[in-house]
């Protein structure tokens, strides 16, 4: 079993560990720090203490064999034949670490007749795509997807798999990687291959956003992580880009499940929705009322964005929850995200915060959105949102 | 119908901060919290227990014994009994082994039609511990379900929230269904639910109670490592026009434009 411990003639109670604790599990005793029964061996403690003086030991044993496993692989989405821009996202990321390890680059798409959808795949940058095309997969449903990928990487073993961070790809990828017995880091904002050991080190918030991990996958394989849309950068697709196809035919009974698709009903109060918005017109309180949101889709339609709201708006009920940004809502980051009448509590803040450009509208200077604000106009949202409007709209029409 | 509901206890992360000169987390006076998510699941198993007319309602946790004071939260709120699986053995879990041992505990109770949690923890934010269970148990589930209804003790009608909609799916009970904020509105903890909460006894579990191999358990048995924690790189100050409304929105016009145009 793992174990971490406190060299005590090592220890000079300096208290970093405390400091460093995400858990609260360490305390001094007598001049000496000591681990609580809350420790969860994460080992944040370990590096800052600068006398060495705790050690986490790992009893670890080699599961599978990790030289069987090469490639980079993008798990696609799609529906309705449409690929899921993330997917083209991926395969740019994985193009790059693919060529860092030296090993192919492919994509995996799973649906129903899905035509020559594999060429987009090719020409976003894959080597080959391994499609599965049965009418059991033209709805996504979790069972048959989830054990149709696994199949495949027991057949194939490729190194890392990447996987968007979308409801779908959220819901289907934990399975699998229970499946193929292996680990899987959400919503990676980077990925990167350490020089030394060639390991994919996932780096990703926590704790809403106040904290980055950088976290590894050292004895099992594939390794596997999802990342969020527009995180990534796709490649100009070039139509003419080789690559083979492949058609993998697997056993009927992956597919089966009691599982039933009934229907799918789009949200019809936006038309862009905020999780793939480049820009996102939000607001809050201190709009005062859902007659008043007329003033943000004015905004949004100008500039082609998607309208958000804070919670304070949604439990108000001025707008429905699937546009709330924030720890309850939706984390986003458009490009550009404009907080009108939106105080800013952190509970916000970590739903927006890796917006390119934020632009608070507040009539209160002191408002903590204005901390995160990239451009802020201390003013009534009455007055500015349609000068705005109406500027911006005359500069793109 | 028996209900069983996963849930998880957490800082308020909202409060915790990284002291940018020293890197240390800085937590002081941070509370613990059950993470918002599981209160909209515990809420729900509530309302199917209270729309069957019969059945239970179980709260599990996996943690250090301090989750003692989240378990009677729940059982503040009107659920019936609380697990607590705690182990030295599980310190250090990732989502797999979390998943594992979870299901572990799950397995134990023997009856149950329906698990619920929230669709992610906040101090994580994975979502992967549902998933990982449904798989684990090896039972269907519906992931950030906004609506759950079930149909006739054997199946359930559940609208699964997505990016631009919902899905509209029917799963066989039992399943594992996550949870959304938009399904229901948490009640309050009654007065006689405190008073029930301090005299209830909370079944603890270690890893010897569970039919689990201890290889899988913990820090042993999770694949993934932290091998860094640092703070997110600072924004830079913002540029704040006051004045005018004509001036401030002119200032403010001509720095979007070049963003908007992509020249920036």
């Amino acid at each position: 079993m793992s174990s971490i411990e406190v060299i005590e003639n090592l220890c000079v109670g300096c208290g970093l560990c405390v400091k460093a604790c995400l858990y609260d599990a360490i305390e001094m005793v007598d001049g000496v720090a000591v681990i609580k029964d809350n420790c969860t061996l994460c080992g944040a403690c370990v590096e800052p203490c600068k006398f060495d003086a705790i050690i986490l030991r790992k009893s670890h044993r080699e599961t599978v064999s990790l030289d069987d496993f090469k490639g980079v692989w993008v798990v696609a989405e799609q529906r309705a034949g449409e690929i899921h821009g993330v997917s083209f996202e991926l395969l740019g990321r994985g193009r790059e670490l693919a060529d860092t390890r030296g090993a192919p680059l492919a994509a995996v798409l799973l649906g129903s007749n899905l035509g020559d959808a594999g060429r987009q795949l090719i020409a976003h940058g894959a080597d080959v795509v391994y499609v599965v095309d049965d009418p059991a997969l033209e709805h996504y449903r979790d069972e048959p997807y989830a054990n149709a990928v696994a199949a495949l990487i027991d057949k194939y073993k490729p190194e890392i798999v990447l996987t968007g961070g979308t409801s779908v790809g959220r819901s289907l990828i934990p399975r699998v990687a229970i499946q193929v017995r292996t680990g899987l880091t959400a919503d990676c904002t980077a990925l990167d291959i350490d020089d030394q050991e060639g390991l994919l080190l996932q780096t990703r918030p926590a704790f809403g956003g106040n904290i980055m991990a950088t976290i590894i996958c050292p004895n099992h394989r594939p390794q596997m992580a999802t990342v969020r849309h527009k995180v990534m950068t796709a490649l100009e697709p070039d139509p003419a880009r080789e690559g083979e196809v492949i058609e993998e035919k697997l056993a009927a009974e992956l597919f089966e499940t009691s599982t039933e698709f009934v229907e799918f009903v789009k949200d019809e109060t936006s038309t862009v929705n905020i999780a793939e918005a480049d820009i996102i017109v939000s607001g809050g309180r201190g709009l005062g009322g859902p007659e008043n949101f007329g003033l943000l889709e004015g905004l949004a339609n100008a500039l082609g964005g998607a309208v958000g709201a804070s919670r304070a708006a949604v439990d108000a009920g001025w707008i429905p929850y699937s546009h709330q940004v924030g720890q309850t809502g939706k984390t986003v980051q458009p490009n550009l995200y404009f907080a009108c009448g939106i105080s800013g509590a952190v509970q916000h803040r970590v739903g927006m915060l890796s917006s390119r450009i934020i632009v608070a509208i507040n009539k209160d200077p002191d408002a903590p959105i204005f901390k995160v604000a990239t451009y802020g106009i201390v003013g009534d949202v009455f007055e500015v949102l349609p000068t705005l409007t109406k500027k911006l709209a005359a500069e793109f029409s | 119908m028996n209900v069983v509901v996963l849930i998880k206890q957490v800082p308020d992360t909202t409060d915790v901060r990284i002291d940018r000169e020293t890197n240390t987390l800085i937590r002081e006076g941070v509370p613990s919290i059950i993470n918002p998510f599981d209160m909209y699941a515990i809420e729900e198993a509530l309302r199917v227990r209270e729309g069957a007319g019969e059945g239970t309602v179980t709260v599990m946790s996996m943690g250090p014994p301090q989750v003692d004071v989240a378990l009677r939260e729940a059982i503040a709120l009107g659920v019936d009994r609380a697990v607590l699986l705690s182990d030295r053995a599980f310190a250090g879990s990732d989502t797999w082994s979390t998943s594992y041992t979870l299901a572990a505990g799950i397995r134990k109770l023997e009856d149950y039609d329906l698990i619920l949690c929230g669709k992610q923890a906040i101090d994580g934010d994975t979502g992967q511990v549902g998933p990982g269970v449904a798989q684990f148990l090896g039972v269907p589930q519906v992931t950030y379900a906004r609506k759950l209804t079930i149909d006739d003790g054997s199946s359930a009608t559940v609208e699964r929230m997505l990016e631009d909609g919902y899905d509209v799916v029917k799963v066989p009970l039992p399943s594992v269904v996550t949870v959304v904020k938009d399904i229901n509105e948490p009640r309050l903890p009654s007065l006689k639910g405190k008073m029930k909460a301090k005299k209830a006894e909370i079944t603890v579990w270690g890893s010897d109670d569970l039919d689990v191999d201890q290889e899988e358990l913990g820090l042993d048995g999770s694949p993934t490592r932290v091998v860094r924690v640092f703070a997110p790189e600072a924004r830079p100050g913002g540029t704040i026009f006051e004045g005018e409304v004509e001036d401030t929105v002119e200032s403010l016009v001509r720095e979007l434009v070049p963003i908007l145009k992509g020249d920036i």
